[in-house]
């Protein structure tokens, strides 16, 4: 399904003469419209449309906010705060701007997760996953830089913890805080950098977004399956079908979105960052965005030392390596079966990993003591055993269920089960009917 | 190469490596400004030093004041604190350095080489970032009596001294000195 030839015609004549000057119509509808997907996409497969409109959504509001926003830690806070109650709508696009990040992330967890359950990082899309890696990671840094911007209780001590990590490098660990804080403690300069890389790094996502989606159009999607298309019966072209059906799963995510920016636009954010930041003061509780609560457990789990490595480095390192560890998917899953869909054991392993995601997030908005600790740690084990132990091992010992010889064939034995035809039945019993 | 293929260097030859070393140094030399800016800058730095009146602070009170953007601590222990923190066996400490900028550096932790020295024993002078991840330790708090960091749950001592939690040194002592007997400057 790579780049076939151009089924592009021009009709007009206006048409004709962009085309031979700068064909973009032609890549629009190759890409957009010809272009062939497979034929059993569920709805795990709209995300991706989901948060390009969430990143155009996010880059709308975010320069109409810096409009009227203050970078000064002087007049940060009460510009917010002038935002919320004066500016014509501010309040709306401030709440649209700061539950759409939460739902960015929504969105980006269930493309992750779809990605592990589907099998979609395995040969030839490993760049395609790989660069959807760097998206999050660029996506988690824009995230954290915006957070401190309002310049409240939490955006002031998030932002010193969260550079506090670098102070457990070895040596140099302390002169790279000051280089990232631009002092010695977070502080106007801080806030000045931060508002000039939160502003400039969605542009960056953007760029990566783009070789996402070429390296997504040069192999080809892949699909519920996991098998590779193979004939024209296989597929649908993009539209109507693939752009219908993205459509209308962007309409009911935002109507949940809707639903948190009218109803509960504070349901995901923290009373504590409508305190204006405090140097000499920490909250009592501090806790990161929900987005980042899993990472923050992990953190906190590592309360021993390893060898010569302390736990506050410890604890740094694991961080980290759980999303470094992300990177090296495609080469750490053994099996040549691509879909959990024929592999059960990994779709069990899967599901506990979801589980065990969601169980370190609900950790991490825990205070770092008692029987939470021991939680945590076991959590975290379980986090890294599945990508480390069990996705090498499962693919030498598993035995997977047989795969169908085609999209079509899955497709046809699914509708066939479907119709609850009792006699003649030749599909495989395998197949879910 | 074209036809005539020789092994003596050509002009082309030398434009290549001129260019390309030009090219290397270049942005070697762009790109150091570029880090450079993000450093402390001079009116930060201007900030250093700070002086205390302390003359009003009794025993068992304490002021917090900001130098270099984050809180110090200085505290007039009673004596009872102090008598505390001297029977702590240096074997029981989690970090046994004294973490006294005005010291060598392999000094031990003793509650005198953490306090503001003879004479002034009853004298702590600490930078109130927690070691762990900067946050602002409690005072008069925590199962030792001293410093409590709400944060991750790291307890100090009446010295200062980490005693239980993640964070993996004690509360650092600044540069500072008494320029006067009610007057401390810190920086």
């Amino acid at each position: 399904m790579s780049a076939g030839h151009s089924t592009y015609s021009p009709k007009t004549g206006i048409g004709r003469w962009f085309d031979a000057r700068l064909p973009l119509p032609r890549l629009v509808y190759d890409s957009f419209v010809a272009y062939p997907v497979p034929r059993n996409l569920n709805y795990a497969y709209t995300f991706g449309g989901i948060l390009t409109l969430m990143l155009a959504a996010q880059i709308l509001t975010g320069v109409v906010l810096a409009m009227h926003y203050s970078v000064s830690t002087e007049l940060a806070f009460n510009s917010v705060e002038k935002i919320m109650r004066d500016v014509n709508s501010g309040w709306l696009l401030r709440y649209l701007h700061a539950n759409g990040a939460s739902f960015f992330f929504v969105a980006v967890y269930v493309h992750i997760f779809r990605g592990l359950y589907y099998g979609s990082y395995k040969a030839p899309r490993e760049l395609l996953w790989i660069l959807g890696c760097i998206i999050y990671l660029l996506m988690m840094a824009t995230a954290f830089m915006g957070y401190v911007l309002p310049w409240g209780q939490m955006s002031f001590w998030g932002a010193t913890v969260i550079t506090g990590f670098f102070t457990a490098i070895p040596l140099v660990g302390d002169w790279i805080q000051q280089l990232l804080l631009g002092g010695f403690a977070v502080d106007n300069p801080t806030l000045n950098r931060f508002f000039s890389l939160h502003y400039l790094l969605p542009f960056m996502i953007a760029g990566v977004v783009v070789l996402h989606v070429w390296a997504l159009h040069v192999a080809g999607q892949t699909n519920p399956t996991g098998i590779e298309v193979k004939s024209k019966t296989d597929t649908v072209p993009f539209t109507p079908y693939a752009t219908v059906k993205d459509g209308f799963a962007m309409v009911v995510f935002l109507l949940v979105f809707a639903y948190f920016v009218f109803y509960i636009p504070n349901y995901l954010g923290h009373p504590d960052n409508y305190v204006e930041a405090n140097p000499l003061k920490t909250p009592a509780h501090i806790v990161p965005e929900w987005y980042f609560l899993p990472f923050y457990a992990i953190l906190r789990a590592i309360t021993f030392n390893i060898g010569p490595i302390d736990s506050k480095l410890g604890g740094v390192i694991a961080m980290f390596g759980a999303i470094a560890v992300l990177f090296v998917v495609p080469w750490l899953d053994t099996s040549k079966v691509r879909s959990a869909v024929y592999r059960p054991w990994y779709k069990l392993f899967f599901w506990l990993f979801v589980l065990d995601s969601i169980f370190l997030g609900w950790l991490g908005s825990r205070p770092a003591e008692g029987a939470y600790v021991a939680m945590a740690q076991i959590a975290t084990l379980y986090y890294f055993a599945f990508f480390l132990i069990l996705m090498p091992l499962l693919g030498l010992i598993e035995t997977p269920r047989r795969t169908p010889n085609s999209i079509t064939e899955a497709v046809l034995a699914k509708k066939k089960g479907a119709d609850a035809t009792p006699a003649g039945a030749a599909a495989a019993p395998e197949t879910n009917g | 190469m074209s036809a005539n293929e020789s092994t003596e260097h050509t002009r082309r030859d030398f434009l290549y490596v001129a260019t390309g070393m030009a090219g290397v140094v270049g942005a070697a030399g762009v790109a150091w400004p570029f880090i450079d800016q993000m450093r402390p800058d001079a009116s930060t730095l201007a900030l250093a030093s700070v002086q205390v009146d302390v003359s009003a602070i009794e025993p068992g009170m304490s002021v917090t004041v900001k130098w270099r953007g984050k809180p110090v601590f200085i505290r007039n222990r009673t004596d009872q604190e102090v008598e505390q923190a001297r029977e702590v066996p240096l074997a029981d400490l989690k970090d046994p350095a004294a973490r006294n900028e005005n010291l060598p550096a392999d000094e031990q932790a003793t509650d005198l080489a953490r306090s503001a020295g003879e004479g002034k024993e009853n004298w702590i002078v600490m930078v109130g970032s927690c070691t762990h991840l900067g946050c602002v330790p409690l005072g008069q708090s925590g199962d030792f009596g001293g410093w409590f960091c709400p944060c991750h749950g790291s307890h100090y001592d009446t010295a200062g001294r980490i005693r239980k939690g993640p964070a993996p040194e004690n509360l650092h002592i600044p540069i500072f000195q008494f320029v006067s007997d009610t007057t401390i400057q810190i920086g």
